[in-house]
């Protein structure tokens, strides 16, 4: 589904992704972990065009996406319309109540009709179980209830891969859990979701396969029983070791 | 300068205590009052030497103080506050073409009239249709603002009179099509119309007026001096040479003289008329002030609204483009709307509205007043509202736009709909700002012809010499029209915050 050759970003003399590549099939749950500043949010915003990167290539779904092409933002707009983003801080429209925030994208962006994308704007609310909030503003909202209307958001894009950015973050251990049920049922649906974490357990829990980013580079992949339990690398396991502790 | 006030001080100090001696007999200076931007042939700074002023009046002054033993001192007033100006004290003759009128004797006393013509009609070159006063109805004929001219036009009737501060302006708009007539003292027309090739004179001059020299009331033995000394300069030929210096000697003045030299008596009554409007009693002020002057007043009001509200939409609109071709749009858009601002910004609003109505014509583009007011507060407005707008957008976090833009929206979409409109609703408080602040800038388009509030008020306080009353009157006119604007703007504050949001910019 995803398929990325040799992707690197700089900035200035930094790399932020040194030659990075990896291939993520469909229906796959794969976690990004490694130390803050090891290339995991910076990979995650290549793969929607919210950063671009310098060198290497791209493929999402039948969507290629080049470094020249970067710069048109009709391709972008194309690209992200395939690939849903969660942000850490949900980055809900204040100005819109839940409903809309979630009809606003497939109704300017796709052409859906008003009728058509409030029935899916109902729809997608039902399967996060917030149909009693649509009339509701963010800040009216739980931080577990804004992060499922920004789910509701980013589907109503009818998206063929989920991106998520630190989602347990601001959640207790319940909402965690009711964070995995969504995004287990997700997968089940055969959506492809990559998420950057930092919680070990969650990864444990939810991926099929862990990449973990040290100094812009994957220096390690695998299902995530062997990752977390018998590390191959020696940078892994200094890192895990660190953050376990 | 500030010495000479002292000094000034000094002496008149000296003379009170000397106690009974009129100050006018003793004092060495023959101060006048007359308004050097009215210019040729009556006042006009000298072309070659800017700071000197010139003029058939500066000659005439100049012979009268010597023949009353004295040294002409002219002080430069604003020609419509040239009778308040002489009640106040601040000079002792106001001399600048004051045609002797009722209303004015109601105010001041005039010598006897030095200077005598008629009104020329004044005409495009190739206008075929307008040979007398009769045929104006229903065209737009331009005047000086409270001239005779100006009554005769209203007196005539049917007439779409445009009242200048500035004969050039008028003769301009003349020649480019803006009015159909202008009517004008005779000796204003010779200087600024005569010469002009694409205007021409319709016919004879019309009707007669006297320029006479205003005299505070009651100094009757300072005014029959004056009066002595202007009939002495007829005498012995020495005015006449001064007009036909000037070009401006005429039968009108000659029948002036002759009438002067063999009735050398004024008529009683003619001497001394003047009840001065400032003897009414405070009453009557009063009843005048909450009378009819509100009424009168009023009319300015819709004009003043229309030409402030479609200066705010076109602020607002404008604004609102220019700030995000400021922020989004590549560097030589961005640019220019950076530099619409500090330009409109950075440069006086009155300025801009005489660009925009005299100087505009001369490049083929011609605006009605109405359309050259909205215009000029419009595009002065647009470049605050688009720094009010810029500061908004900033304000919204980036986020916003990322959440856009990762939903698949277009960089224009994601302003449409989810940037913008969360800025417009931080800016409503500063926005409604301006607008009160615009509304009181309305005032100033009155240099342009339009007949509105402000306009209507200085009509009003010369006619009636009621500055006082007639500014506080249109001044709570102003609070007034400006109330609702602020009861909306808060309603409009508290019905589109943005919900959750801690604090608002202010």
């Amino acid at each position: 589904m995803i398929t990325a050759e040799r992707l690197t970003k700089n900035y200035g003399k930094v790399r932020g992704l040194d030659q990075v590549s990896f291939s993520i099939p469909p229906a796959q749950v794969t976690v990004l972990i490694g130390p803050s500043g090891g290339g995991k949010s910076t990979l995650l915003r290549c793969l929607n065009g919210l950063e671009l990167f310098d060198e290497g290539s791209l493929r999402i779904g039948e969507y290629e996406v080049t470094v020249g092409q970067g710069r048109s933002q009709g391709g972008l707009a194309r690209l992200r319309r395939e690939v849903g983003m969660v942000f850490q801080s949900f980055n809900l429209f204040p100005h819109l109540t839940v409903e809309a925030n979630v009809e606003l994208a497939p109704r300017i962006a796709r052409g859906l009709t008003e009728a058509e994308s409030t029935a899916l704007a109902h729809d997608l609310l039902g399967k996060v179980g917030l149909s009693e909030r649509r009339d509701h503003y963010p800040h009216q909202l739980s931080g577990g209830q804004q992060q499922r209307a920004a789910i509701a958001r980013a589907l109503a894009m009818a998206p063929q891969v989920m991106l998520y950015d630190e989602p347990t973050s601001a959640l207790d251990s319940a909402l965690t859990g009711e964070l995995l049920q969504i995004m287990r049922r997700l997968a089940e649906d055969g959506m492809t979701q990559v998420v950057v974490t930092h919680d070990i357990s969650f990864a444990r829990e939810l991926a099929d396969e862990v990449l973990v980013l040290i100094e812009g580079r994957v220096v390690e992949s695998g299902p995530p029983e062997e990752i977390f339990t018998a590390p191959r690398d020696q940078r892994t396991r200094e890192f895990l070791r660190r953050y376990l502790s | 300068m500030k010495r000479w006030i002292d000094l000034r001080a000094l002496w008149l100090i000296l003379l009170t205590l000397l106690g009974g001696v009129d100050r006018i007999a003793v004092a060495q200076d023959l101060t006048w009052g007359g308004d050097a931007e009215g210019g040729a042939p009556y006042l006009l700074p000298d072309p070659h030497r800017p700071r000197q002023i010139i003029g058939f009046e500066v000659d005439l002054m100049e012979a009268l103080a010597r023949q009353l033993g004295r040294r002409q001192v002219f002080v430069q007033n604003q020609w419509d506050g040239l009778i308040p100006g002489l009640l106040r004290g601040n000079y002792d003759l106001a001399v600048n073409g004051l045609e002797i009128t009722d209303d004015r004797r109601q105010r001041i006393a005039f010598s006897i009239p030095y200077y005598a013509c008629g009104e020329q009609l004044s005409l495009r070159r190739s206008e075929k249709s307008i040979e007398r006063l009769t045929d104006l109805h229903g065209r737009i004929v331009g005047t000086l603002k409270f001239s005779l001219a100006q009554r005769l036009l209203e007196d005539e009737g049917g007439i779409e009179i445009r009242a200048y501060e500035n004969q050039n302006n008028a003769y301009d708009d003349l020649a480019n099509g803006r009015l159909d007539a202008v009517l004008m003292d005779w000796p204003i027309a010779l200087y600024y119309s005569r010469p002009n090739p694409a205007l021409k004179f319709a016919g004879e001059s019309i009707g007669t007026l006297e320029y006479g020299i205003g005299v505070r009331p009651g100094e009757k033995q300072f005014l029959q001096q004056v009066d002595d000394g202007l009939r002495e300069l007829m005498r012995s030929g020495e005015l006449r040479r001064i007009y036909e210096r000037w070009g401006i000697w005429n039968a009108e003045t000659e029948r002036l003289f002759v009438r002067q030299l063999e009735n050398p008596t004024r008529a009683p009554a003619e001497q001394f008329l003047p009840l001065p409007a400032g003897s009414l009693g405070w009453r009557e002020r009063a009843a005048r002030t909450l009378g009819y002057l509100p009424p009168m007043l009023m009319q300015g009001v819709p004009m003043t609204l229309l030409i402030s509200i479609l200066g705010m939409l076109v602020a607002m609109f404008l604004g609102l483009a220019i700030a995000l071709l400021n922020l989004y749009a590549s560097p030589p858009l961005a640019i220019l709307a950076r530099l619409y601002v500090e330009i409109f910004r950075g440069t006086p609003l009155l300025i801009q509205l005489y660009l925009i109505f005299y100087g505009l014509p001369n490049i083929g583009i011609r605006f009605s007043p109405l359309m050259a007011a909205v215009m000029g507060l419009g595009l002065n407005y647009a470049a605050y509202e688009a720094e009010n707008y810029r500061s908004g957008i900033l304000a919204i976090p980036r986020g916003q736009m990322e959440a856009a833009l990762a939903l698949g929206l277009t960089r224009y979409q994601a302003l449409r709909y989810v940037v913008v409109p969360q800025a417009l609703r931080l800016v409503i408080p500063p926005v409604t700002n301006d607008f009160i602040a615009l509304f009181k800038d309305s005032s100033i388009v009155s240099v342009i012809t339009m007949v509105e509030l402000t306009k209507i008020y200085g009509q009003l306080a010369a006619t009636y010499f009621d500055y006082i009353g007639a500014g506080l009157v249109a001044a709570l006119l102003y609070l007034l029209m400006g109330l609702p604007f602020v009861r909306i703007a808060r309603w409009a504050e508290r019905r589109y915050r943005l919900p959750g949001a801690v604090t608002q910019l202010h």
